[in-house]
C-alpha cells in the first residue's frame, strides 16, 4: 500500500462521510430537538432518490429534477408528519419505533407498487460526468467532487441556520428544554413540524444526490439508516457539529478499514484466512469504534447542552 | 389478472375445487375424470422485498408459457397458484405445505433462491410431488442430495462461475482481481472461477452484502492494474458496482462477471454496463425460432426484456407440457411421469437441452456481452460458446434411484 493509494482511500472515506452527513443531519435534528426516534428517515432518503429520478426523467434535466426534489420531499415529509408522526410525539420511544418501522414497510412496498420491482436509474448531468485522474488509471468522478462540495456547503448552511438565526436558536432551545420553550410562548408543535419537514427534505436531497452513483431501489434507505444512527450517536444526539465530524470519522473508518484490514491481517494469518477475517473485521470496525467512543463519552463527542 | 395474487380469490377457487373433488369422489378411479380436472401448479417466486424483480421475471416467464400453451399442459387445463415466498424460508415452507395439502398441487415450479429451495425440497418430494426449479440449482441437490422428484431447468451455479474462469484462461489473462460479497455464494463464485482459471489471482476482496460505495475497492483495482476483474455482485450490489466502475474510468480493464449484469439489472445500469461480460446458458438474442417467439411475445405482453429467470420458467412450461402429453394426462404412474419429464422432449429457447443423471441440464454455456439494441434497450448478447454439453461437477456424486 503506497502513499498515493492511502491518500486516495482517505479522500474516498471523506466523500462517503459527507454523504452520510447529508443523511444524518436531518436525523440528528429530529432526534435531538423532538426526542423522536424516526426509523423512517431512511425511506425518506429513498423517496428522495425516486422523486429525483422521476422528476429528472420528466423534466429531462438533472438540475431541474434535483431542484424540484426539494419542495417535493419537503411536502412529503410534512404529509407524513401530519398523517403519522405528530400523533406519536407524546408517546414513548417504543411506540415511535413501531410506528416508524411500519412506515418503512409501507413505503418500501409502496415504491414497489408505484415504480415496479426493478431498480431505476438517474442519469448523471453531462457537465459533471467526467473525471479527474488522481492516480495512474483511476479517475475521480467530477460528480463525486460536486457531492463533496455540496456536502460542505450544506454543513456550513446548517451551522449558520442553527447557530446564527432566530429559528436556529429556537431549535437549540427546543433540544435543551422543549416545555420551557413552549412556556415562553413559542408554538412548539409548529416548530417540530418545520424541523421534521426540513429533516425530511435533507434526507430526500441526499437521496437524489446519491441516485446517479447508487442503485435506486426499494429498501435502498435501510443500510444508510443504520450508519446514520451510528453517526448521530457518536456525534452526540442533536448536534450538527457532532454529526458532521462523526460522519467524516465513520466514512474514514469504514473505507480505510475495508482497504487496509485484509492487508493488516496478512501480517498474522495466511492470505485466504486474512482476506475473510479482514473483510469481516472491516465491517465490524465502525461499531467497535462506536462502542469505544461511547465507553469514554456516553453522550457522544458533542452532546447538545441539556 | 389471470393469476392469483389475491389470497381471497385463491380461497374461493379452493372451495370450488374442494366441492368438485367431493362430487368426483365416486369416480376417482375412472381415467376420464382425472383428465377433466385442472392440473394445479404451485408457482413459487419472490414477489416482495429487494429481490422481487427476479421473482417477477420468473413468474412472467411461466405465465407467457401458459399463454402460448393456451393455459393447458398436454391438453389439460391448468390452474397456476402463485406463491410469494417473500425470500423467507419459514414463510415458503408454510405456504408450500398449504399448497400441497390444501390445494393438492400436482407440480411445484419456480424458486429463485437456493435457500428457499433448500427449505421446501423435503416437504415437496416427501409428498411424492415433482419439483421443477426454474432458477435455483444448488450443489447439494446436484450431488449426494439428488432426488428423483427434483428437476431443474436452470444450471448449477458452479458451472456459470467456471465459464468465466475458462473465459479468463482462453483470453490469456495472467493477473485477475476477484471481488465478491462475503457470504457462501460469494466464496463459491471464487472457487468456481478458480476451477478453470490457472493464472494469478492478484487479490481477492470480500465486501459486506450491504455495501453501497465501492470506491475503496476501485482504488485498489487501479493500483494493482490487473488484466481483468472477475466479480459476482447480484442485484443492487451489481448496479452500484457497475456504475461506479465505469465512473472511475476503469472500464478499460475487462469486467468479467456472473449474475451481475443481466436483464433484471440492466434497466438501472444502462450505458454504464455496455461491453461488460457475463456468462449464461441463454441470452435474449439466441437465434432459434422458439427463442425469437419467446422474446418477441414476452416484450409484447410485459413490456420489458426477459432475463434468464423468465427464459428458464418458460422452458419449464414447455417441458411439463411435453411430459403431460407423453403420459396422456395421467399422473398415477410416477415412474412414467418422471421418465416423461426426463426425456425433455421439447424445444428449449436455448437450443440443445437434455437432462443428466442428476436431472440437472446438460447444456452449452456462453460468454455474453452487454449491448444496446436498435430500440435503445439493453440486453446481454452471445459472444461465443465457452463450454459445450457441460455436465455440472457434482453429477458423479449423485446415486439416482432407477425407480421411485
Amino acid at each position: 500500500m503506497n502513499t498515493t493509494l492511502l491518500l486516495v482511500q482517505a479522500l474516498n472515506g471523506l466523500q462517503f462521510g459527507i454523504l452520510l452527513f447529508l443523511i444524518a443531519a436531518g436525523l440528528t435534528l429530529v432526534f435531538g430537538v423532538m426526542d423522536f426516534i424516526n426509523l423512517a428517515h431512511g425511506v425518506q432518503y429513498m423517496v428522495g432518490a425516486y422523486l429525483g429520478a422521476t422528476l429528472a426523467a420528466w423534466t429531462g434535466s438533472f438540475w431541474l429534477g434535483l431542484l424540484l426534489t426539494l419542495p417535493a420531499t419537503l411536502a412529503f415529509g410534512l404529509l407524513l408528519e401530519f398523517l403519522v408522526f405528530r400523533h406519536f410525539y407524546d408517546r414513548d420511544h417504543l411506540s415511535q419505533v413501531l410506528a416508524t418501522f411500519g412506515v418503512i414497510l409501507f413505503l418500501n412496498e409502496g415504491m414497489r407498487v408505484l415504480f415496479g420491482t426493478a431498480p431505476m436509474q438517474m442519469p448523471m448531468p453531462a457537465a459533471l460526468s467526467g473525471g479527474i485522474a488522481i492516480m495512474d488509471g483511476l479517475l475521480y468522478p467530477t460528480y463525486r467532487i460536486a457531492i463533496l462540495a455540496v456536502g460542505l456547503a450544506t454543513a456550513a448552511l446548517l451551522w449558520f441556520l442553527v447557530e446564527r438565526t432566530r429559528a436556529g436558536m429556537l431549535v437549540r432551545a427546543g433540544a435543551s428544554n422543549a416545555p420551557m420553550v413552549s412556556a415562553l410562548g413559542v408554538d412548539i408543535r409548529r416548530l417540530f413540524m418545520l424541523v421534521f419537514g426540513f429533516g425530511a427534505m435533507l434526507a430526500g436531497f441526499a437521496g437524489a444526490l446519491a441516485a446517479p452513483i447508487l442503485s435506486v431501489e426499494p429498501g435502498m434507505g435501510d443500510t444508510p439508516l443504520i450508519l446514520a444512527f451510528v453517526v448521530i450517536v457518536i456525534g452526540g444526539i442533536g448536534s450538527i457539529r457532532g454529526a458532521f465530524l462523526a460522519a467524516l470519522l465513520v466514512g474514514l473508518v469504514e473505507t480505510l478499514g475495508r482497504g487496509l484490514m485484509p492487508d493488516l491481517m496478512r501480517l498474522f494469518l495466511d492470505p485466504s484466512a486474512a482476506r475473510q477475517t479482514g473483510a469481516a473485521l472491516a465491517s465490524m470496525l465502525v461499531y467497535i469504534v462506536m462502542a469505544a467512543i461511547l465507553a469514554f463519552r456516553p453522550a457522544g463527542l458533542f452532546p447538545a447542552r441539556r | 389478472m389471470a393469476f392469483q395474487d389475491n389470497p381471497g380469490f385463491a380461497r374461493r377457487t379452493l372451495l370450488a375445487g374442494g366441492g368438485a373433488a367431493v362430487l368426483a369422489a365416486p369416480a376417482v378411479h375412472a381415467q376420464g375424470s382425472a383428465a377433466s380436472a385442472p392440473i394445479k401448479i404451485g408457482l413459487v417466486a419472490v414477489l416482495t422485498g429487494p429481490a422481487a424483480s427476479l421473482g417477477t421475471h420468473l413468474r412472467d416467464g411461466w405465465m407467457l408459457g401458459m399463454r402460448h400453451l393456451d393455459t393447458k399442459l398436454g391438453g389439460r387445463r391448468v390452474e397456476t397458484i402463485v406463491i410469494d415466498d417473500e425470500l423467507r424460508p419459514d414463510v415458503a415452507v408454510t405456504k408450500v405445505r398449504a399448497a400441497l395439502e390444501r390445494d393438492k398441487v400436482d407440480f411445484v415450479v419456480g424458486v429463485v433462491f437456493s435457500n428457499i429451495l433448500g427449505a421446501i425440497i423435503r416437504p415437496v418430494t416427501d409428498s411424492g410431488t415433482f419439483l421443477i426449479s426454474t432458477n435455483a440449482g444448488p450443489s447439494t441437490l446436484a450431488g449426494r442430495g439428488c432426488s428423483p422428484y427434483f428437476f431443474t431447468t436452470s444450471y448449477n451455479n458452479d458451472q456459470v462461475h467456471s465459464v468465466m474462469g475458462q473465459v479468463a484462461q482462453d483470453s490469456n489473462y495472467r493477473r485477475v482481481f476477484v471481488l465478491t460479497p462475503n457470504y457462501q455464494a460469494g466464496r463459491d463464485a471464487v472457487a468456481g472461477f478458480k476451477s478453470k482459471f490457472q493464472g494469478t489471482v492478484v487479490d481477492e476482496v470480500y465486501v459486506p452484502l450491504t455495501q453501497m460505495d465501492f470506491s475503496a475497492e476501485l482504488a485498489k483495482i487501479a493500483s494493482l492494474r490487473p488484466d481483468a476483474v472477475f466479480t459476482f455482485m447480484p442485484g443492487g450490489l451489481g448496479v452500484n458496482l457497475v456504475k461506479q466502475y465505469r465512473q472511475a474510468g476503469l472500464a478499460t480493464i475487462p469486467f468479467l462477471s456472473t449474475f451481475t449484469v443481466d436483464e433484471a439489472t440492466l434497466p438501472a445500469q444502462g450505458e454504464a454496463a455496455l461491453g461488460f461480460y457475463a456468462a449464461a446458458s441463454w441470452a435474449p438474442n439466441m437465434d432459434n425460432p422458439a427463442n425469437q417467439a419467446f422474446v418477441r411475445d414476452f416484450e409484447g405482453v410485459y413490456n420489458y426484456v426477459p432475463a434468464s429467470y423468465a427464459a428458464q420458467s418458460y422452458d419449464a412450461a414447455r417441458l411439463l407440457d411435453s411430459a403431460v402429453k407423453k403420459v396422456g394426462g395421467n399422473f398415477t404412474d410416477k415412474n412414467a411421469l418422471r421418465n416423461a419429464i426426463a426425456a425433455a422432449d421439447f424445444q428449449s429457447v436455448r437450443g440443445p437441452f437434455r437432462f443428466g443423471i442428476n436431472q440437472y441440464p446438460v447444456q452449452d454455456f456462453w460468454q455474453l456481452q452487454v449491448a444496446r439494441r436498435p430500440d435503445g434497450r439493453f440486453q446481454t448478447e452471445t459472444v461465443r460458446k465457452v463450454l459445450s454439453a457441460n455436465i455440472d461437477p457434482w453429477a458423479p456424486e449423485c446415486r439416482m434411484p432407477v425407480r421411485i
